[in-house]
């Protein structure tokens, strides 16, 4: 049935009075079919600039080499992977939201998951442009597939980790596109339908013919829940080879078997915080609170704070295995890390990994909007320094200590990392204004059975016992969409 | 006789529309198809709509990328150019793991989608055949072939007393050529 009757403990994922199909459909597309508003402008044109930043480092740094970075005899890797692996980290969260809770029929995903998406898209796209960049010389950047070639025969080491990387990343961004695509054409076809002119002929390109029919639905179903299927392991070996990249080097400090669960929770970790970082101000600028509501933002804060915790116990795991190991460059790269010339970076990644995500214990913190936000800035700071760590302070202590040295950014490194957030946004920002930010479709499968007003009638009703629908009126008290009148509209039979 | 080719039943609430499937089908009215802006559970067995076989197809691609990523490794790693990397074997299988994997999954994700794609007829630029444009807004669509079922008013009357908010009768399969 399209509608069941659940639960009334469960808090509701959609509030607002008087909702039908016909009003999720002109919420969602107000900002898809009218110009942009101011907010949007001001955001687009600052993203733009970032973005022309970014074109500028990274064509300084295709023009001159790489030595446009700070990079050294000692310190080969620094910014370039740094920002790679928090790109992709980031990227996490919308395969995530998209498939794990997909499998885990967790409906809230309805929601966020098609914005997530995006994202992960966007992330990947920043992350990608720094494999390419670092390569040094871009236009050859297609020898790490195995092309037949003129060299020989000679092919690809498939020893390497950093080929499987090629492998992973191009598969993961393929597959992810795959699925934001296939969702959204429901929803294309929902702007075509409504659209005239030009508009409609291009969303109807867009919206490859698809008509809605019984049969049509029954295969997007079973194609949603495969593809997530494949996606789940396919999201874990994507960190898990990231990680491997270090993993599978002797440098003291990346030679350690934890890394592959440590990355996948350290990216589940930081890119729930951008999605939180995006959402909260998503919400707002185009009035999606009711689709969006506390439930999602609290959801959101408990995984930040479970991969936090997790990622907490392995900083202190590998601290300990330093110690265990009795192998001296393992534990000096550990103690370089707390009390070294970097040690400053260290105690930024531990406070703002460790200790921030620990303060959602509070309800009062895990359902405030401005604190969650602030906090899900500091997630990210922290989760860029735990790379920046990671990857800096275990090269600039070489084995020879005639070799040691310092990483100093130049002005291309930094622009390039700003540039690269600009790009995000840019993406991003087109993406709100030309496609639904939330996937109608399934948001309407909410309106019988999750939403507020289902449950409140249910009760009037008398669906429910007395002491059930008291659990349910104190839980809608965190709602910041929820008015007094429609909790005392409970009361009424 | 009239000129109707379709017999369009249009519900604003989808349990209706099951309530108006369940009314025709007692009444010996075949069903042409469902129009509908979300998934309806349970409208496929109601329908006698056959489970889909694109499972099988996305194993079938997932074993055709689990043959191809081994073959490509062994191929390069073994058997072309066997390289000599630190004396380790020149077929090192726990190496060939993370590609061949990512080549499955490659493989199994585009072979489905292109698979569903190829069997709905989805592709760019394909003109949507709409019967009514609110399908994909607010409106469950049932629709009925008018030419095999020939009594109109009984198709009417039971689709409103399901609780069809309009009931169309168009002359046009698709409305939205225009």
């Amino acid at each position: 049935m399209s509608s069941h009757n659940e639960s009334i403990l469960r808090e509701p994922l959609m509030t607002g009075k008087g909702i039908t199909y016909a009003q999720v459909t002109d919420d969602i597309l107000l900002p898809v079919e009218n110009k942009p508003n101011k907010a949007w402008w001001i955001g687009f044109i600052v993203a733009v600039c970032g973005a022309m930043l970014w074109v500028i480092s990274v064509g300084y740094t295709f023009w001159t080499g790489i030595g446009a970075w700070g990079l050294n005899k000692t310190v080969g890797w620094a910014w370039d992977i740094t920002d790679f692996v928090w790109w992709v980290g980031i990227g996490h969260a919308g395969t995530l939201i998209s498939a794990v809770l997909l499998i885990f029929r967790q409906n809230w995903r309805n929601s966020i998951n098609r914005s997530a998406e995006a994202m992960t898209i966007f992330a990947v796209i920043c992350a990608a442009t720094y494999v390419v960049a670092h390569m040094g010389r871009p236009w050859l950047a297609y020898w790490i597939f195995p092309l037949p070639n003129q060299f020989g025969s000679l092919w690809v080491n498939f020893n390497s980790p950093l080929v499987w990387d090629a492998f992973a990343i191009s598969t993961y961004f393929t597959v992810s596109l795959v699925f934001w695509y296939c969702g959204l054409l429901p929803d294309i076809a929902s702007v075509r339908d409504r659209a005239h002119g030009l508009r409609k002929k291009i969303y109807s390109v867009l919206s490859f013919g698809w008509n809605g029919s019984v049969k049509s639905w029954q295969r997007f179903e079973i194609v949603s829940l495969i593809l997530a299927g494949i996606s789940t392991p396919l999201v874990l070996s994507v960190h898990t080879i990231v990680s491997m990249d270090f993993a599978t080097s002797v440098i003291p400090g990346w030679h350690t078997t934890i890394f592959p669960p440590y990355f996948v929770a350290g990216a589940i970790f930081s890119g729930f915080a951008m999605v939180q970082t995006l959402l909260l101000i998503l919400r707002k600028v185009m009035n999606f609170e009711h689709y969006i509501t506390m439930f999602h933002i609290e959801a959101m804060n408990k995984i930040i704070m479970v991969t936090g915790s997790i990622v907490g116990v392995a900083y202190l795991t590998e601290l300990f295995i330093a110690w265990y190991s009795g192998s001296e460059y393992e534990m000096y790269a550990f103690a370089n890390r707390i009390a070294g010339p970097y040690a400053w970076a260290y105690w930024a990644m531990m406070t703002c990994n460790v200790i921030s995500p620990q303060l959602f214990w509070f309800k009062k913190i895990r359902t405030s909007i401005p604190i969650s936000w602030i906090l899900s800035i500091i997630v990210n700071i922290g989760m860029w320094f735990e790379r920046f760590v990671i990857i800096v302070t275990s090269l600039h202590r070489d084995y020879l200590p005639s070799s040691w040295a310092m990483f100093y950014p130049t002005w291309v490194d930094v622009g390039i990392f700003v540039g690269s957030i600009g790009l995000f946004f840019t993406l991003f920002l087109l993406f709100l204004r030309f496609l639904p930010g939330i996937a109608i479709a399934e948001v309407k499968l909410l309106l019988k059975s999750s939403s507020l007003q289902h449950k409140t009638k249910l009760v009037q009703e008398g669906a429910f016992p007395e002491d059930q629908v008291e659990f349910f009126r104190n839980s809608l008290e965190k709602y910041d969409s929820v008015t007094e009148e429609e909790i005392n509209a409970l009361r009424k039979k | 006789m009239s000129n109707t080719k379709y017999i369009l039943g249009s519900f604003a609430d989808p349990d209706e529309m099951m309530d108006g499937i369940d009314r025709l089908q007692a009444n010996n009215i075949s069903i042409y198809d469902c129009f509908t802006p979300m998934p309806i559970h349970g409208i496929e067995a109601k329908l006698g709509v056959k489970p889909s076989r694109l499972p099988i197809a996305a194993f079938c691609f997932g074993g055709l990328g689990l043959m191809l990523g081994f073959s490509l490794l062994y191929f390069t790693m073994s058997y072309d150019w066997p390289m000599n990397i630190g004396g380790k074997p020149s077929m090192p299988l726990p190496n060939f793991v993370p590609v061949t994997f990512e080549v499955t999954i490659l493989l199994c994700a585009l072979g489905m989608v292109a698979t569903f794609f190829f069997r709905n007829h989805l592709f760019p630029g394909r003109a949507p055949r709409v019967m009514d444009l609110r399908a994909t807004d607010d409106r469950f669509i049932i629709a009925i072939d008018a030419r095999d079922n020939a009594n109109h008013e009984l198709i009417d009357n039971l689709l409103k007393e399901a609780g069809a908010v309009e009931v169309k009768y168009n002359e046009r399969k698709y409305v939205s050529y225009e």
